[in-house]
């Protein structure tokens, strides 16, 4: 064949994120976690562009780019609020951080 | 010659994706998400989506992951312990991953049969000029709301981030 | 002669010029340097020091290639492989001249032509930040990786006002195809994207060049990597090659800002008067008069070796000038000169630079970048798209 069908990027993006999925509930470190949710993030932008193939309209290119706009605007505040966290609670692990009183 | 970039780099996706969940020490998970978002970034130009794959590496892989390595940095982040870990979780778990995923990819071929053939070139409008006029015109809200959010976001971060004036 | 064999020519001969005039580079910044600062400069390696790099290579080559016992070693060595593989990346877009016959085969002085040329140049440039963040990282050593972080935020600090002073020629050429860039400059010195009406973009040209210097990490900005601060920085346990890639990424990079800057602002491979006026006999001018004055010194020189050499070096610039009257390569040597004399220009006052201004500290370079720098280029995209609206 010539081409790739659509279908194969569509199972590479379910790939991605099930990956992400699996990141995010079996690691520990909440540095880990929030890459796990830029996985899934990035597996997302991999099937609106091949939707956007198929129907040959520019809407996915511009879905993606939102979704990577709130992706590094979530990304900031998530590693400010990481930050903070390490800075009282001197650990990084999610499981020791499981109460409200310190 | 599309069918082998088309697996090159789905196989360095699909490996790196693995390594950033396998991985203990967040470096080696950061590098290999900066692999996984690199070979996103061709196979976008497969897709024809060249505006996208450049914005993917200026903004994702150049400044999103720089500021995750920057915080792996600070905060000293050492490899991950292996305590604490359910081994059922683990003996169950990969294999229901793959069966879930044989499952998904098998369902999504034979019900999805209308399906286009990807060549490269084949879809021609993913230029910065068109994205540029949906942007500017028919999308114009969302543009400017996600501008005030990125604003939020910088406030909030500087906030969460300084040193307390005491 | 088909497109692939084409590539694989024009390729091969990209990275050999390029990698020569790294090396050359480098022998041209001391020189210049040495004679600002009122000294000689490497000259006794070859005939003024012209043999000066390879001796460099040769002693970089044979150094004691040691990986200190404590680093990260895969991260340690992936770190000046990505530097140098992403600079030398960007030269792959950059046109040196218009459309030539090859062997009969019509193609372009360039190596490839992205419609979105200028967005990769950025791009590749954003990844470069990970060389030096990484190597100051795996060294595992608090100077490098203090060296390392400093560097990289000032990287991406500057990488702002950098993409909003090239945003400003933009509105001006309306491509993102370096390619169309230059083909839209097209006349004269007032048709150059630097004095085009509607908006001249002189204000931007410096912006750009200042945070240029910034991306590079040349002096002014060079606090993270300087030799007397931080005991040098990301890469002070790096030896022979390791350190030589990480100097060739800085050099590749410093031409690869001065071949934008020359396409975006100063008109690319387009001659500064047209040639109706005259402008093919100005490269045969110039060096004619190069080899003349050389020529003249070598009747009485100052040291006994110039007896030989000066009158050498006329005669070679006489024949080069000569190379250039000749009609069947002036379709493809005149843009070529024009290119390389902007280049050289912006690349000399980069050396220029380097000899005269001292170093900002830390604080005061990033409350530039942040408080003078960036609103300046916001306030030029504003002006400048208000001009090109009210007259289009």
């Amino acid at each position: 064949m010539n081409g790739v069908p659509l279908t194969w990027y569509l199972i590479l993006s379910a790939v991605l994120f099930a990956l992400g999925i699996a990141g995010f509930l079996f690691r520990k470190s909440v540095i880990t976690i929030f890459m796990s949710i830029e996985l899934m993030l990035n597996a997302v932008n991999l099937s609106f562009v091949a939707f956007s193939y198929q129907l040959k309209q520019v809407n996915g290119h511009i879905f993606s780019f939102f979704v990577m706009v709130v992706a590094a605007a979530e990304a900031a505040v998530g590693l400010a609020i990481i930050l903070t966290v390490f800075k009282n609670r001197s650990t990084l692990n999610v499981d020791e951080v499981n109460s409200m009183k310190y | 010659m599309d069918v082998i970039l088309f697996l090159i780099f789905a196989i360095i996706a699909v490996v790196s994706g693995v390594n950033v969940v396998v991985q203990t020490h967040p470096i080696s998970s950061a590098l290999s998400l900066i692999g996984v978002m690199g070979s996103l970034a061709v196979l976008y130009l497969l897709l024809g989506a060249e505006f996208i794959a450049m914005a993917q590496i200026i903004v994702y892989a150049g400044a999103v992951m720089v500021l995750f390595i920057f915080v792996i940095m600070l905060l000293n982040a050492g490899a991950e312990s292996k305590r604490g870990r359910s081994l059922v979780a683990q003996l169950l778990g990969f294999p229901l991953l793959i069966a879930f995923l044989a499952l998904t990819s098998y369902f999504v071929q034979r019900l999805y049969t209308n399906g286009a053939v990807v060549h490269f070139g084949g879809f021609q409008g993913g230029t910065a000029q068109n994205i540029g006029r949906a942007l500017f015109t028919q999308y114009l809200l969302p543009f400017e709301v996600t501008s005030i959010l990125i604003l939020i976001g910088i406030v909030g971060a500087i906030v969460l981030a300084r040193k307390e004036l005491d | 002669m088909n497109f692939f064999l084409l590539s694989i020519i024009k390729a091969a001969v990209i990275a050999f010029v390029l990698l020569t005039t790294l090396a050359y580079l480098q022998w041209v910044e001391r020189k210049v340097i040495a004679h600002i600062q009122v000294r000689l400069g490497p000259s006794r390696v070859g005939p003024h020091g012209l043999l000066q790099p390879l001796a460099d290579v040769i002693k970089l080559i044979t150094k004691e290639d040691l990986i200190p016992s404590h680093v990260n070693k895969f991260v340690y060595l992936l770190a000046p492989f990505l530097a140098v593989t992403m600079a030398l990346i960007s030269i792959s877009v950059i046109p040196f001249g218009p459309e030539i016959k090859i062997f009969g085969q019509p193609t372009w002085m360039q190596l490839t032509d992205l419609n979105i040329g200028l967005l990769m140049i950025l791009a590749v440039s954003s990844m470069g930040v990970y060389g030096i963040a990484l190597a100051g990282w795996a060294s595992n050593n608090k100077y490098s990786l203090l060296g390392g972080l400093r560097s990289s935020a000032q990287m991406i600090s500057y990488e702002l006002p950098l993409s909003l002073a090239i945003v400003s020629p933009l509105l001006l050429s309306n491509a993102l195809s370096l390619r169309r860039i230059v083909e839209t400059q097209a006349g004269s010195i007032i048709h150059w994207n630097i004095l085009r009406l509607p908006a001249p973009q002189i204000v931007s040209f410096f912006v750009f060049l200042i945070a240029g210097f910034a991306e590079t990490n040349r002096v002014p900005f060079d606090l993270p990597e300087a030799e007397n601060e931080l005991v040098a920085g990301f890469h002070t346990e790096y030896s022979s090659m390791k350190f030589a890639a990480f100097f060739m990424a800085e050099y590749a990079n410093m031409v690869t800002i001065s071949c934008v800057t020359a396409i975006l602002f100063l008109g690319g491979w387009q001659p500064l008067f047209p040639v109706a006026w005259g402008s093919n006999y100005v490269p045969v001018a110039i060096l004619a008069a190069a080899g003349l004055v050389a020529i003249y010194h070598g009747l009485h020189p100052a040291r006994r070796l110039d007896r030989l050499t000066l009158p050498a070096f006329g005669l070679i610039f006489l024949a080069i000038a000569a190379l250039f009257l000749i009609p069947a390569g002036q379709s493809a040597l005149l843009p070529l000169f024009w290119f390389l004399a902007k280049v050289g220009f912006i690349l000399f006052l980069f050396i220029w630079i380097r000899g005269t201004l001292p170093r900002f500290r830390y604080d005061q370079l990033m409350r530039f970048a942040w408080t003078v720098l960036f609103p300046i280029a916001i306030a030029n995209l504003l002006v400048t798209g208000f001009l090109v609206a009210w007259r289009s």
